[in-house]
Parts: structure tokens; C-alpha cells; sequence
């Protein structure tokens, strides 16, 4: 991790407000920000731990654990609402049980005239996506489930 | 020579399988020894069509659409590369009554330029606005912006000239211009497209600000639900950084916090803290990011902007109607027929967008409620469906435009619970400065479970607490969460019973 995080901290030694952009490129290098990785980020930023602790906290997108194998993300914002994507949600709780496959709400893909949308691991998106497409999409993943 | 090909790469024709379409045709060329080229443009805004497939023959571009991987291999038996007939042929898509109706200024170029070429966006009429600005005084410029009535397309509608003459007359030594591409409303995504689309003219419009009011550094604050929209940023800024001169311009992943899109919390985002809101006064056109004057502006704000320095304020004036100028480009969403972007002056009616372009709900059935604006916009009945698309039109009834997103729902919508989810939703998203949306938002919630759970004494408490929102919240997130629940509330009452 140490070796990690020194690259990521020198590529952004000079720029100002440098926090949310290691912390982008930990996530990406690491999967999540580990809790190790406060205090050296602390250090480097000569901020407390406190205010590192807590900006990781207050934005959505950042991770304190380790996701699944897979990231599985499905719209839940009012346009997609509007096109049944509530019992999406309800059905790929029920489809991912026990699956190694991270599961959480997002709030807009852009997407929304082409609802329900699904992203999967960050670059891959899915449009009208009715519960039996959701299925296909989870075989190919290879999450049975 | 080589025949181009056009497969959009805007993530929404991805999300339809725009890249297995892509690999396709590649393939198949490859097969029957057809020497084709590819270019991933952006999206003309009609989704249903996507992917659209265009070819460049001697007749002009032929589009083709939607197209599915298994339709590949007849396009080519079909000769598709000539433009030869087929089911999914389409012609000339320009000449589609939904965009040949369509006024398309700021967006005129997306779908049609190469996103990811400079040269190609030059050659297309891009560029001009800079380089009159290059020529002008900086108080000209300024005024140019003034004059074309230009206001905020993020949502508040703020007249932009006046923004940048702030700035421009504030002395400091180092300025800032901040684009807001945080888009976070459901039912929007202009931003995405022209991001994704027609990147340069986003760029060009932050560095006629820069000369406009002397900064000469620039940020782009882009949601990190783009993944798409920051990758085609990143390599356009990279690309454009000769033509710039000394303006320079760096790209910033959000993290997932609606309010971040609240300028000022944007600002301490960027600056690396939590993004909660900053007290106003002092405002960020005097004291913004690093305590400097500082620009910041809507996406479409700035891609507006080009066009108002190469033709000259009077032909954006021209367009609109009362004081809302220009066009907007507005968003169809929702459960909706034919959803995508619509281009026009403001002037036309809620009606018109919904039907005559839109066709009705998706479902087939009646479509029922319409929020307009995003999740702090109101939602509003069939009744209503007559409003002028005008910022003082939509005041006047309680509701505002935002940045045009439009979100329709059919008849099977609960609109009690779409109430509820606009309470939580500001819960979920409060930056918790101040008490009115902290913990009002999260008694809304509550409120609201009562009365759906039959105690409709509660109602008049709804209303107090929607008041004390309304007045004594710091920024629109507590101010305006009482747009949508109040209006589901008044026009949708049956609902709450
Ligand atoms: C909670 C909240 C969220 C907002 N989100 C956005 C957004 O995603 N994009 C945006 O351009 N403006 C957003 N705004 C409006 C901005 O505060 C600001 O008015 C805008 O960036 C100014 O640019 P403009 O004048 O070009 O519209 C939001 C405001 C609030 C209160
Ligand atoms: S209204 Fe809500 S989001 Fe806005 S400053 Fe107050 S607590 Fe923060
Ligand atoms: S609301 Fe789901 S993609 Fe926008």
C-alpha cells in the first residue's frame, strides 16, 4: 500500500486542493480508502485525521471497505422511477444474495430517457433494463447467485 | 478511400449497445475487405433511435437506426456503406421532424462533430467566438454576454453578464473561472451530452470567460457518474492546450454529493474539504475558490457563450420570449415515448414538448404528473400542461425550469410517495449547515408516513414545516425540497388520502 500511495502522493504534490483527487486515484488503485491510509494521507496533506476521516465520510462515492468483486449500481432517481426502476432494486436484492457483488442505489446516470439504468464496475452501462435483462447481465458476470 | 462510419459514443447509445455495434461493423468490414473508418461522435439527443448509425455517402450522411449488433452483418448485405435500403434506414436524420422543429443552438454541433478532434470541431464553425473575444477589450466581451440576455442554465437563472462584470471588477492577481458539471438533477443530462459530444465548445466558452474577466486558470467540476463525460473532457482539454495560449484548464472528479452541485459547496469541494455550504455574502464572483473572484457557471452556460461572440449578442437575443432569451435545451425523461433532447426557444409550451416531440408515456398510458427542473423542481398536473416554458412563467405557478430536465409519469404513479422521496432525498443530501433542511427534511419523512398512514390531521404540519423550509433554509436544497412535496400536495391531494 505504502509504495501506492507515495506514487499517488507525488504525482499530486503540487496542486492545490489535492485531496478528493488522491483520494480518487487510492480508491482506484486500492478498490477503497483503507483506514491505514488516513493518517500518511493526513501527513502529506498536513491536515488533521479528523478532516481527512472526515471528508471520506461525507461523499457517497468513497469506500471504507473493500467492495464485492463486482459493483453493481442501479438507478433509483425519479426518472427512472418513472419507468419501474423501484422493483429493479427489489428484484436485484433478491437476484444477488450471497453474490460477491457489491449492490448499492445511484442517484442519476444521465441516462434518464432510457430508464431504468444499471453501471457496472464504474464503465459500463445498461439501459431499459427490466429484471430478466438484469439476470442476463448478472449470468454474464458470472454471479450466480 | 476510406468510408466513415459515425457510432455515437455518448454513454447513453453505450448503454444500448453502441460499442457491440461498433465492434461489428468493424468486424464484418473486416470480413468483405471494406475499408472503413469509425468515428465515435456524440448524440443527436433522440434515444429511442440510438445506436444511430451514419454513414458519410455521396448523398450526405444516412443514418441507420437503432442498430443491434445481429443487424450488422444484413446492413452490410444491404449495402448499407452506399446507404442501401433497409428497415432500420432512417435517411437524412437532420431532416427528422423532431430535430428539422427543433431550434438547435448550443447543441447544434453534438452528435455531428468528432468530440474527440479539434480540427474537426474548427472546421465546423467552432472556434470563432474565441477568436473575437482575443480581439475585444475584456469590459467588451462582458457586455456582449450581457446583452444576449444569457442567464444561468444550472438552475438559477442568474443573468451571466452580471456575474462576470462582478468579477472582471473585482482586482486581484489571480481569478478563477469553475465550470459546474455536478448535472445531479434527475431527468438531465444536456451537460453529459455536450460534454461527451462537442467538448471543445465547453472549453472555448471558459476561455472567452477568461479574457473576459482576466483569469487564466479554469476548472471543471464534472460528476463522477460521468465516467464517460470526464474521460472525453480530459483528452479534449489535453488536446486543446495550444489553442488555449495561457488559459489553462484542469478537470475534477465530484464524489457523489448532490449539494456539491450548490456553487459554493462545489467550491470547498474543490478545494479539498466537504462540500457544505458557504454563507453568503461574500459571493464566489468576489470571494470564490482560494478566496479568489471567481466565474462559475453551468455547462450550457458556458457552451452558450461561443456562439453569442461569433454572431453577436443580438442574434441569441432575438430568440425567447420576456426575459427568458435564448434557447434552453430542454431534457425528456421519464416514462416517455420518444425521450430525448429538445433545443428551443423559450416560448413553447410543456404541452407541446411532452406530446409533439415526446408522443406520450411509454407505458401508453395517460401520463398523469410532470416534475419539471429536477428533484427540487414541482410536479405538475395534466391542467398545467399548458405553461409557457419561461422562467417567470414557471414562477408564477410554483415551480421553476432548472435546467430542463422533464420527468413524466403515467397514471400508475403514487404521488404521496413521490412526495416522501423528495423529503428523503433531502435528508439523504442535506450538507446539515442549517436546521430547517437538517432535521426538517428528515420530520418531513416522517409527516408524510403518517399522513400515508391515514392521519390526515397531519397535513396542516406538512405546510408549517414546508414553510419553514421555504424561508429558513440557506440554500435551495431546504428552500425549494417543498417545491415538489407541496405540489403533490395541491394539485395531487386524492393521493394523500
Ligand atoms: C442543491 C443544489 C444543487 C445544484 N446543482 C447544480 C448542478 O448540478 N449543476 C449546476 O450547474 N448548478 C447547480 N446548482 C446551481 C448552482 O448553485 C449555481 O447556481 C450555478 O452553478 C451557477 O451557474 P449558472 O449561473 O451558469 O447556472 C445547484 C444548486 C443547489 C442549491
Ligand atoms: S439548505 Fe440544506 S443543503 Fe443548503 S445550506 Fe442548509 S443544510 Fe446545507
Ligand atoms: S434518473 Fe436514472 S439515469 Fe437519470
Amino acid at each position: 500500500m505504502n509504495a501506492t500511495l507515495n506514487a499517488i502522493f507525488a504525482k499530486h504534490q503540487h496542486q492545490p486542493g489535492a485531496l478528493l483527487p488522491i483520494l480518487h486515484d487510492i480508491q482506484h488503485a486500492l478498490g477503497y480508502v483503507p483506514d491505514d491510509a488516513v493518517p500518511l494521507i493526513a501527513k502529506q496533506l498536513n491536515l488533521s485525521r479528523a478532516e481527512v476521516h472526515g471528508v471520506i465520510t461525507y461523499y457517497h462515492h468513497f469506500r471504507q471497505t473493500p467492495p464485492g468483486k463486482h459493483v453493481v449500481r442501479v438507478c433509483c432517481a425519479e426518472a427512472c422511477q418513472a419507468n419501474g426502476s423501484e422493483a429493479l432494486a427489489a428484484h436485484a436484492v433478491k437476484r444477488l444474495q450471497g453474490a460477491d457483488v457489491t449492490l448499492e442505489p445511484v442517484y442519476c446516470l444521465g441516462l434518464c430517457s432510457v430508464g431504468p439504468a444499471v453501471q457496472i464496475d464504474e464503465t459500463e452501462l445498461h439501459a431499459q433494463v427490466t429484471p430478466k435483462k438484469f439476470d442476463a447481465l448478472m449470468n454474464k458476470l458470472g454471479e450466480k447467485a | 478511400m476510406s468510408i466513415t462510419v459515425y457510432v455515437p459514443g455518448d454513454a447513453a447509445a453505450l448503454a444500448l449497445g453502441a460499442d457491440e455495434v461498433a465492434a461489428a461493423i468493424v468486424k464484418q468490414a473486416d470480413k468483405l475487405k471494406q475499408d472503413i473508418k469509425i468515428v465515435r461522435n456524440g448524440s443527436r439527443g433522440l434515444f429511442w433511435l440510438e445506436p444511430l448509425v451514419e454513414v458519410v455517402t455521396a448523398q450526405g450522411r444516412i443514418a441507420y437506426g437503432p442498430v443491434m449488433a445481429a443487424d450488422v452483418p444484413k446492413l452490410f448485405a444491404a449495402d448499407f456503406l452506399q446507404g442501401g435500403k433497409h428497415a432500420l434506414r432512417l435517411g437524412d436524420i437532420a431532416a427528422l421532424p423532431y430535430l428539422a422543429k427543433q431550434q438547435r443552438v448550443t447543441l447544434r454541433r453534438s452528435g455531428i462533430v468528432d468530440p474527440r478532434s479539434l480540427d474537426d470541431y474548427l472546421a465546423q464553425g467552432g472556434g470563432k467566438g474565441l477568436a473575437a473575444a482575443r480581439a475585444m477589450q475584456p469590459s467588451a466581451i462582458v457586455q456582449q454576454v450581457t446583452d444576449s440576455g444569457l442567464r444561468g442554465r444550472g438552475g438559477a437563472a442568474f443573468p451571466t453578464g452580471i456575474k462576470w462584470k462582478t468579477v472582471l471588477d473585482t482586482a486581484a492577481s489571480q481569478k478563477y473561472i469553475v465550470c459546474n458539471a455536478d448535472e445531479g438533477d434527475s431527468g438531465t443530462y444536456s451537460d453529459r451530452m455536450l460534454m461527451e459530444g462537442d467538448p471543445y465548445c465547453l472549453i472555448e466558452g471558459m476561455a472567452i470567460a477568461g479574457l473576459a474577466v482576466g483569469a487564466s486558470k479554469g476548472y471543471i467540476y464534472v460528476r463522477s457518474e460521468y465516467p464517460h463525460a470526464y474521460a472525453a473532457l480530459t483528452a479534449a482539454v489535453a488536446a486543446a492546450s495550444d489553442w488555449l495560449d495561457d488559459f489553462e484548464i484542469e478537470v475534477r472528479k465530484a464524489a457523489g454529493a448532490y449539494v456539491c452541485g450548490e456553487e459554493t459547496a462545489l467550491l470547498e469541494s474543490i478545494e479539498g474539504r466537504r462540500g457544505i455550504v458557504r454563507s453568503k455574502p461574500p459571493l464566489p464572483a468576489i470571494s470564490g475558490l482560494f478566496g479568489q473572484p471567481t466565474v462559475i457557471n453551468n455547462v450550457i452556460t458556458f457552451a452558450s457563450v461561443p456562439d453569442i461572440l461569433a454572431q453577436g449578442a443580438q442574434f441569441y437575443r432575438d430568440l425567447g420570449v420576456g426575459r427568458s432569451r435564448g434557447t434552453l435545451p430542454f431534457q425528456l425523461a421519464g416514462n416517455i415515448k420518444f425521450g430525448g433532447l429538445v433545443e428551443v426557444p423559450f416560448g413553447s409550451t410543456l404541452r407541446e414538448l411532452l406530446y409533439d416531440y415526446g408522443g406520450g408515456s411509454r407505458s401508453g398510458r395517460p401520463l398523469r404528473a410532470v416534475q419539471v427542473g429536477g428533484p427540487l423542481g414541482a410536479y405538475l398536473p395534466a391542467s398545467q400542461f399548458d405553461t409557457m416554458l419561461d422562467y417567470e412563467a414557471f414562477a408564477a405557478i410554483g415551480a421553476a425550469l432548472g435546467h430542463g430536465g422533464i420527468v413524466a409519469f403515467d397514471d400508475t404513479v403514487d404521488m404521496a410517495k413521490q412526495a416522501r422521496y423528495a423529503m428523503q432525498f433531502c435528508a439523504n443530501e442535506s450538507c446539515g449547515k442549517c436546521t430547517p433542511c437538517r432535521i426538517g427534511s428528515t420530520r418531513g419523512v416522517e409527516v408524510i408516513d403518517r399522513i400515508r398512514g391515514g392521519d390526515l390531521k397531519q397535513i396542516p404540519l406538512l405546510r408549517d414545516l414546508c414553510d419553514t423550509m421555504t424561508y429558513g433554509s440557506m440554500c435551495a436544497m431546504g428552500g425549494m425540497t417543498p417545491y415538489p412535496v407541496l405540489s403533490a400536495l395541491d394539485h395531487f391531494a386524492e393521493d394523500f388520502e
